[in-house]
Order: structure tokens, then C-alpha cells, then sequence
């Protein structure tokens, strides 16, 4: 099984990328997909029994439309609230469950963060939309084009 | 020793939510003269609010917080069945919105505790950052970890049963409830109910042992007195996270205001504002800004009201107030002991509650006279939490005004700070990690959530800087992000 978990503040204007990207992706088939604010301990659970997991996010300050990198589990990300980082997540499962499932950062630039507000600007809704045909391609085993700034292969 | 007074800023705050920068201002002798908690970032969430119609805040108010979002989903639905004239609710709706409430606060202390507090108390405050993170709970006590998983998720399917999904629930609706809960679900969850409460006793003796086994420390930091307040029932004055009066109470236990209706709660309280800082200081009207500030949340529960009315909860409040020897709880660090006691009672409440066929009523929205204003109050897991609203006769808001657990606290968290300031950091030469991180344990304690207390959205780090009698920056703390 492969997960999507899309996550992000839809109400903060283009952080709301994973989450709508976990939106898009829901009818796919052989894909378990979900949306949430944030990643917390209970994600090791989640992605404990999957073969790999997709953590799609919305990126910061990036030249290319989205990114696409495979990680590994870390505990150098420091803790520092209530959230995880994706590499902390992949820690703690291995920690309790013993396994991890191969992951990637699926990251989608956006451009407008700061202020309360519903809904994706115009180019982060072209980002998105790049996003999800190179996550289609790569979920069918196609050799999806690599976006600038790196591709990473399941 | 310097003859130039210093201050002292620690930047961020690890483990609590939000952002904000905490500043210790030493006199000329280097002895701390003040501390203070500054929240430097806002983002005006009530204006965002100005003209949404009324039937989508209770949906919209979840994006102010990515950690209690039930609360303030079930807050704002309060102050709209208000609005549509509703005083009492449908029992299926009022025991879905509740089930709803204690699968909420249940998971969110199972976080605190576990994910956050875990590594002090398991390794001791003054341990290397590298050893008292959750990573290291978990290595040596994957069994726990495991366990506190389980019972978050537990917390986490009750909500998405309840709410329509995890996150931006839709249920509560102004005057009701959209669905009941289904057979099959129920019994879904009957089947871990008795595991969970088992699992909640024993993450309740953890903290009891703890504050127990460390007493004089528990009992020495930023341990001070103040009124407490919080929403109790109607009549008996017992435990109720959801639906109340509100109660205030001085250090010794002696009535301020009681079984106030919520919706007078502006005649009691005022909301200060100072120059340093985003969140406001609220304090009760007649006493004033000196000495009228207050503490809400697990600890000032316990010690507001009468009585919890389920049993293994009451006797474990027993327990813990039997510890003051017939005074009032003051110590901050007793708040995780609380905290449990509480995460006992909503598994207990959610057992009940799913025993109850009234959960598979079909009677699920009332209708009234319309308002033109609303309030609703709840007990969120970090305290009390008001929402208040005005609507025209397009049904847009045209006032908003939250007060949110960690604005009520923001006297009570200042002073902790300055209380292990003072006791850590007058005289030193330097600032060490120790130092530094029981600072941060003292606001952890309370749980905050400061994106919610400046109505910011997102994660955002908090700073410790220290500053001389003149107002220069000395020194400056941050960690890693």
C-alpha cells in the first residue's frame, strides 16, 4: 500500500498545498490518502504497514514548481512544538515499530503564506497541478519529467 | 560582576505552539529585575472572521489551531445556537458535541504528556538536550510510546466519528448536530473502551509517582498562589468540560464571582494590553490588573470545582488535592497530574456516553428565535476558551472576540517565568542549557498555544534574550528550529 498524507493549513492562503494535493489525489487507485494540519506522533502509526509513504507539503522560497525527494528517518530535527517533521516521523516508527516504509517529500512551492486566508494563489494552483500529473506518472511507473531541483525515483 | 544591569533573551521556546520571545531584564547588580513573555506575531483572526456568515464559523475557527481545532469548533457552535435562538440543544446533539469534547481534550493531554512534558520528567530538566527529547522516551520505553499512540488515535477516531473527519469537522451546526453516531461505529469503539480506561490509570500513576517522588522540587517551582477559574456545572458545581457557569475562585479557595452565566463573563473580566507584547492580560474587573489575574486549565479545575462525577476521576482528585492538606493546588508542575486525572475522566465520560442510545437519536437540530449576538464558552484543554460573535441581519459577523486558554493564562506564565528567572538566573555570569530549558518548562507546564493566543495560524518559534538596565540586547538564546 502507498499513503499520501497532504498536510497543511488551508486556511493560511498556499500552505493549504498538501492538503489540496491529498484532495486531488483521493480517487486514485491503490492509494490511501490523508489530510491533515500537521505531522504528530501518532503519523508513525499511519505509515507503519505501508510500502511507502508520500508526505506532500507545501515548500518555501524554491525555484521549481515542486520537488520531489526520497528521505530517510532522523532525529536531528529538533521537536520543538506539538508537530514533526517528516524524517522524525519515519524515527519513531522505526523506534516502535521496527520497520519504515520508503518515503519521499513531496514539496510544491507555494508563494503567499503570511496572512489568514482561504484558497491558492494562481501560481501555486499551476504548481499543484504539475505536482499531482508527476505524482500520477510516478504512482503508474512512468518515468515522470524531473522538475528543477531534483527528482527522486521510488 | 557587571555594574550595567543585563537582559537576558531565549529564543525559541522549544516544544510549546506558536511564537514568541522571552526576555529577562537583570539590574545593575545582575540580579533578574523582570521577565517577560512577548508574543510577537498577529495575524488578526477576528478580522478574518468580519462578514463570514454565521453558518460557516464554526467550520472557519478551526484553522486558527492545528491542536485544539474541537474546541474551538464546538465553542463557536455554542455562540451560534445562541444566535439562531437555540437554549437547549437536542439530547442526541448536546452527547455527540460532548463525546466529541472528551475525545478532544483526551487526545490533546495524551500529547502534552507523552510528547512534550515526558522528556523533562523522565530525564530531569538540567539533562543534555540530546537525551531529553521524545526520541529517547521512546528508545527506552517503546512500550509507552506505543500505548500513548494508541490512545491518541483512540481520541482521534472518536473525533473523526463525531465531527465528520479529523480535521475541519462539520457537525456541529448552529442549533445541533449534522449526524448521530452509528451502531456499528459504537461498537467499534466499546470494544478498546476498557483498555483505554486501564491504559488512562496507569499514565495517571505515572504522574501522580512523579509529582509524588519529587515533591520538593514540584513543590519549589514557580509554585505561587492565584485565583483560579473555570466553567462548573449548574447546581452541584462539579467537573464539566463542556457546559457551565463560570466560577472564580482566590488562592485560598474563598468565592470571587459563582455560577456566573457565561454570557455575563465581560462584566467580570477586562482584557489589558501592553506595548511588549500581542496577547492580552485579562483580570477580574473588581479587584484589578495587580492582583486580579487568574490561571484556567487542568490545574485550576481541580481546584475550582466540587466534585468530578466519575468515580475513578473523583478519587484521583482526591488524592491529589489531599496533597495541599485542605488548601488549593498552586504548583505548575502538579498540572500533569491534573491533566491525567482529566484524560481518566473523558475516557470514563466516553464510556458512558456510548452506552447511551440517545447517541442514536434522530432529533438532531432545534430552532428558535434569532439573536443578534452570541457567546459560548468551553473548558478546551488548556482552559477556559470564550467565543463571542455579533451578527447583522444578512447573518455576517460584525464582531468577533476570542479569548483563548493562553491569553487567560498570560499573567500566570509571565510570572513563572520570572519565579525560575530569579531563582536560576540572578547572579550567574552566564546562561547554560539548564538554565535556559527551565525557563522553557515553565511555560511548557501550561500547555500553550500561542498561535492560538495571538490568533496566528501556523508553527512559529519562540526566543530567551537578555537585556541591561539601559535596554541593550547582552545575550541571546535560540535552538535550532
Amino acid at each position: 500500500m502507498i499513503r499520501l498524507i497532504g498536510y497543511g493549513n488551508p486556511g493560511r492562503g498556499d500552505d493549504g498545498l498538501g492538503p489540496a494535493l491529498a484532495g486531488r489525489m483521493a480517487d486514485a487507485t491503490g492509494l490511501a490518502v490523508t489530510t491533515e494540519y500537521q505531522l504528530t506522533v501518532d503519523h508513525a502509526l499511519l505509515i507503519a504497514d505501508a510500502a511507502k509513504v508520500i508526505f506532500a507539503d507545501a515548500l518555501l522560497r524554491a525555484d521549481a514548481p515542486f520537488e520531489f525527494t526520497q528521505i530517510t528517518p532522523s532525529t536531528s530535527h529538533d521537536v520543538t512544538s506539538h508537530s514533526l517533521s517528516p524524517e522524525a516521523v519515519l524515527a519513531l516508527c522505526k523506534t516502535l515499530y521496527g520497520r519504515t516504509p520508503k518515503a519521499f517529500v513531496l514539496g510544491i512551492t507555494g508563494h503567499a503564506f503570511g496572512e489568514v486566508k482561504e484558497g491558492l494563489g494562481p501560481q501555486a494552483r499551476t504548481n499543484l497541478s504539475l505536482a499531482e500529473a508527476f505524482l500520477r506518472d510516478w504512482l503508474a511507473g512512468k518515468q515522470p519529467t524531473p522538475p528543477v531541483g531534483g527528482l527522486a525515483h521510488a | 560582576m557587571t555594574d550595567t544591569p543585563r537582559t537576558i533573551e531565549i529564543s525559541p521556546v522549544t516544544r510549546v505552539e506558536g511564537h514568541g520571545k522571552v526576555t529577562i531584564h537583570l539590574d545593575k547588580h545582575g540580579m533578574v529585575d523582570d521577565a517577560r513573555l512577548h508574543i510577537v506575531e498577529f495575524r488578526g483572526f477576528e478580522r478574518f472572521i468580519h462578514g463570514r456568515l454565521l453558518w460557516e464559523v464554526p467550520v472557519i475557527v478551526q484553522r486558527l489551531c492545528g491542536i485544539c481545532p474541537v474546541s474551538h469548533h464546538l465553542a463557536a457552535a455554542k455562540a451560534m445556537d445562541v444566535i439562531c435562538g437555540v437554549d437547549e440543544l437536542p439530547p442526541t446533539a448536546e452527547k455527540m458535541r460532548r463525546l466529541m469534547h472528551y475525545g478532544q481534550v483526551m487526545q490533546s493531554h495524551v500529547l502534552h504528556f507523552f510528547h512534550l512534558a515526558a522528556p523533562d520528567l523522565l530525564f530531569g530538566f538540567d539533562a543534555p538536550a540530546a537525551q531529553r527529547n521524545i526520541f529517547e522516551v521512546l528508545r527506552q520505553k517503546p512500550e509507552l510510546g506505543r500505548r500513548a499512540i494508541l490512545m491518541r488515535k483512540f481520541g482521534q477516531d472518536i473525533i473523526e466519528a463525531t465531527a465528520g473527519k479529523k480535521i475541519h469537522g462539520t457537525a456541529a451546526i448552529p442549533g445541533g448536530i449534522n449526524h448521530n453516531l452509528p451502531i456499528a461505529t459504537r461498537d467499534a469503539f466499546l470494544k478498546s473502551v476498557a483498555e483505554m480506561r486501564n491504559w488512562a490509570q496507569d499514565a495517571l500513576a505515572l504522574a501522580r509517582d512523579y509529582t509524588l517522588s519529587h515533591a520538593e522540587l514540584v513543590g519549589s517551582f514557580a509554585a505561587f498562589p492565584s485565583n483560579y477559574m473555570s466553567l462548573v456545572r449548574e447546581g452541584d458545581g462539579a467537573l464539566d468540560l463542556y457546559h457551565g457557569n463560570l466560577r472564580m475562585i482566590d488562592a485560598e479557595g474563598a468565592t470571587i464571582f459563582d455560577q456566573l452565566p457565561y454570557d455575563q463573563y465581560h462584566t467580570k473580566l477586562v482584557e489589558d494590553v501592553r506595548a511588549w507584547s500581542y496577547m492580552k492580560f485579562p483580570f477580574i474587573k473588581d479587584i484589578g490588573a495587580d492582583d486580579g489575574w487568574y490561571r484556567v486549565g487542568p490545574l485550576a479545575r481541580m481546584n475550582t470545582v466540587n466534585l468530578i462525577d466519575t468515580p475513578l476521576a473523583n478519587a484521583a482528585r482526591d488524592e491529589l488535592l489531599a496533597t495541599a492538606e485542605g488548601a488549593k493546588m498552586h504548583p505548575i508542575l502538579a498540572n500533569h497530574w491534573a491533566r491525567m486525572i482529566e484524560v481518566v475522566h473523558c475516557v470514563e465520560k466516553i464510556e458512558d456516553l456510548l452506552h447511551d442510545p440517545d447517541l442514536q437519536g434522530t432529533d438532531l437540530r432545534a430552532t428558535g428565535d434569532r439573536r443578534e449576538e452570541g457567546i459560548g464558552v468551553i473548558e478546551a484543554p488548556r482552559g477556559n476558551l470564550i467565543h463571542h460573535y455579533k451578527v447583522d441581519e444578512n447573518d455576517q459577523v460584525t464582531f468577533c472576540n476570542l479569548v483563548v486558554s493562553t491569553t487567560h493564562n498570560n499573567e500566570a506564565m509571565n510570572r513563572s517565568v520570572k519565579d525560575v528567572a530569579v531563582k536560576q538566573l540572578s547572579g550567574q555570569p552566564e546562561i547554560t542549557e539548564g538554565m535556559l530549558n527551565q525557563v522553557e518548562v515553565a511555560i511548557r507546564a501550561y500547555d500553550p498555544c500561542l498561535s492560538c493566543a495571538t490568533h496566528a495560524l501556523g508553527q512559529m518559534p519562540l526566543e530567551v534574550e537578555l537585556l541591561d538596565a539601559d535596554g541593550q540586547t547582552l545575550d541571546k538564546k535560540a535552538r535550532a528550529q
